[in-house]
């Protein structure tokens, strides 16, 4: 799956990173913790939020993943989406709830990336 | 790279937004130097880490970062409130973080079991009302 089949699939809005939409991906962890992301997350190149602010960018930054999507529609503000697009990385928001969202996106084949 | 890069930040108190910048600053300079990846993340996390608890626990601080061939060293120093119990801090799970810092998406009791996790070798010294020492080193492997 690439960037841009989540940006289908999650009928979502995008704020920036356009130019990044045929990045693939293979993993993806949904987490309102940025804390928890930090400890569990590894390789995971898509993060699931509903936690809206400049350290859920850090976050993703630190982590090397390439694209953010915030859940229940949240919105981005301007300072954001510019920290978001000086850092590459693709940010948009779905109106799906977390589980509907991850649910749709592991439906279509986007993996967890971690066995229990 | 004979001689070790050394980096010097100053963490600006209270200000959560602005939290990160200096992890993300030294990521971008060990990719320069081309540091190999996991190297680079590893210290970006726990250096992430700590700068965050600065922010939330102390009023800032100063951070210092030696960039060695064989491996990266990170010193965190602020003048907060310092850490009782260090044994207890280090537990998974264990915070003493505020209600409005777990809204932002931090305070779960991670950061310092994370930072141990993330590197090779962590010290934490800390005196309540003086202030705390992170001293860490991520290794470079061969």
């Amino acid at each position: 799956m690439n960037v841009r089949d989540i940006h289908n699939i999650l009928k979502a809005k995008i704020y920036c990173g356009e130019e990044f939409l045929d990045r693939e991906v293979h993993t993806a962890c949904g987490s309102d913790m940025m804390s928890d992301v930090l400890a569990y997350v590894k390789d995971q190149s898509v993060l699931l939020t509903g936690l809206v602010n400049s350290q859920v960018i850090r976050t993703a930054e630190m982590m090397d993943m390439v694209c953010i999507v915030f859940v229940r529609g949240k919105q981005p503000d301007a300072q954001m989406i510019a920290l978001a697009e000086e850092r590459s990385i693709v940010m948009m928001s779905t109106e799906f709830r977390m589980f509907t969202a991850c649910g749709l996106l592991y439906e279509n084949g986007l993996k967890g990336g971690c066995n229990v | 790279m004979a001689e070790p890069v050394k980096l010097r930040y100053t963490v600006p108190p209270d200000d959560f937004t602005r939290a990160g910048e200096a992890s993300s600053a030294v990521k971008k300079t060990l990719k320069k130097l081309g540091i190999h990846p996991d190297v680079v993340r590893r210290v970006a996390i726990a250096m992430y880490e700590g700068e965050i608890n600065m922010v939330i626990h102390a009023q800032g601080g100063e951070i210092t970062v030696e960039i060695h061939p064989d491996r990266v060293e990170m010193v965190l120093a602020d003048r907060g409130p310092g850490i009782k119990d260090i044994n207890l801090a280090m537990q998974a799970g264990y915070s003493t973080a505020p209600e409005e810092v777990r809204n932002l998406g931090f305070g779960a009791g991670m950061g310092l079991p994370n930072m141990k996790k993330y590197t090779d070798e962590m010290r934490l010294e800390s005196t309540p009302g003086v202030g705390t020492t992170v001293s860490m080193t991520v290794r470079n492997p061969a």
